[in-house]
């Protein structure tokens, strides 16, 4: 199970800022950024959100396995 | 001691300062960033802020660091609050510790430009008349480089 996390507008679009999905096999970053979709519908800026794996940036390309979690990071405003 | 830290308290300036001085430091720069009421013609409420802490504080961390590299000598510390935030209220509170004045500012100065780039937390405006979450409201805002500076 991967487990993602959202943050700010993101949460609030999808009333969540948690959601689980099932991998069998180790797939992109990309892939994952997909089958949320698949899952809960188009959030509005998920597209540009940059995206932390296991609290690190990382690019599309990235592998994720069982057990990680990645979370999408839309523009910070902190400061 | 925490020198990278997120917390839901009120944060002690103080506190933070302290955590910088040594016998070698000469100068200690402090920036403080407080809710403001006006943004042009927007009057705040109240501001709400939300982190991805144990990122959030891992960031903070690699500021620290990206400080001593560029400045050495220099001793940093960072707390940004988060929840809900009055106006007045202290939302972060940067010190730098350096042998010389001029490093202190300029380090200063660099720790809050790097907080708007790289730090997993985010802002939102409760107006009198709407609120939203900075930066993204409208999903239109990217990073012109596909990501913030310095981050591969």
């Amino acid at each position: 199970m991967v487990q993602i996390l959202l943050f700010a507008s993101l949460a609030q679009q999808a009333g969540t800022q948690k959601v689980s999905l099932d991998i069998n096999d180790p797939v992109s970053v990309e892939q994952i950024r997909s089958k949320l979709q698949v899952k809960i519908g188009e959030l509005k800026g998920l597209e540009t959100a940059l995206i932390a794996l296991n609290e690190e940036y990382v690019g599309l390309t990235d592998e994720v396995k069982d057990g990680d979690t990645v979370a999408f990071i839309p523009p910070v405003s902190g400061g | 001691m925490k020198l990278y830290n997120i917390t839901s308290e009120p944060i002690n300036n103080q506190d933070v300062i302290d955590k910088v001085i040594h016998h070698n430091s000469g100068a200690v720069s402090v920036f403080i960033g407080t809710v403001r009421e006006m943004t042009d013609e927007k009057k705040t409420r109240y501001l709400e802020y939300e982190a991805y802490v144990p990122m959030a504080e891992k960031q903070l961390e690699k500021i620290g660091e990206e400080i001593k590299v560029k400045w050495p000598d220099a001793k940093t510390a960072i707390t940004h609050r988060i929840g809900t935030l009055q106006i007045s209220d202290t939302a972060v509170t940067i010190a730098v510790s350096t042998p010389h004045r001029q490093d202190a500012f300029e380090a200063s100065r660099y720790a809050i430009e790097r907080i708007k780039e790289i730090v997993p937390i985010w802002k939102k405006e409760h107006y009198t008349d709407g609120e939203e979450w900075v930066g993204n409201q409208k999903g239109t805002e990217s990073y012109p480089l596909g990501h913030p500076e310095g981050v591969e």
